[in-house]
């Protein structure tokens, strides 16, 4: 179900805050942030972001195709590294 | 026979149900189309008029995405998911259902290795 689009989109405001303040002063300094349910905003393009996965901080460089979702889509939570391979079938 | 949209030869069926044959078309969007272009469907195609099959041509190609271009316009909306390397782009790369699917049992076209 997506959202209501009354409500506009989601972008944390603390953090858009600091994106903000960082394009403003030309500075390029990676932002950790916990916020994985933040949009990405067009004001985020050509910042890092280093997004938590819940063990630690995943740096995300922001394109512009990732305008739209959510920083968490970025950072995944679970580490995956296959079965065990079966011989000889 | 007859010749619709480049390559596609739907026949002797009702109008309605021959349009299905191209890619990208579907039963809403056939009756749509007939609607449009004034034509019973239920008239069979090999009964349309040359001009009844003009003004089908012409609402195809100007108002819908069918084919070869709709097919790479899915591959494109994929790719750009792969390429941005979010959760969805991640699940396509390594084949597993994309949306949130449990995959503890089932899932088994995604999952299984392709044959053949």
């Amino acid at each position: 179900m997506s959202r209501s689009l009354k409500k506009g989109p989601f972008i944390n405001y603390k953090l858009e805050k600091k994106i903000l303040e960082m394009a403003a002063s030309g500075k390029k300094k990676v932002i950790k942030t916990w916020a994985r349910n933040s949009m990405i905003s067009p004001d985020f393009v050509g910042q890092t972001v280093a997004v938590h996965n819940g063990n630690k901080f995943i740096p995300v460089y922001i394109t512009e195709n990732m305008v739209g979702h959510r920083l968490g889509e970025f950072a995944p939570t679970r580490t995956y590294r296959g079965h065990k391979t079966r011989k000889g079938k | 026979m007859a010749r619709i949209a480049g390559v596609d030869i739907p026949d002797n069926k009702r109008g309605e149900i021959s349009l299905t044959y191209i890619y990208g078309i579907g039963k809403s969007s056939s009756q749509d189309i007939l609607e449009k272009a004034n034509v019973d469907k239920n008239i069979k195609v090999k009964e349309w008029t040359d001009g009844q099959k003009g003004v089908i041509r012409n609402i195809i190609v100007n108002d819908y995405t069918i084919e070869g271009e709709l097919r790479s316009e899915k591959q494109m909306n994929i790719k750009r998911l792969r390429d941005i390397g979010c959760y969805r782009g991640i699940r396509h790369r390594v084949g597993m259902p994309v949306r949130g699917q449990k995959t503890k049992n089932n899932s088994k076209t995604r999952k299984l290795r392709r044959v053949n």
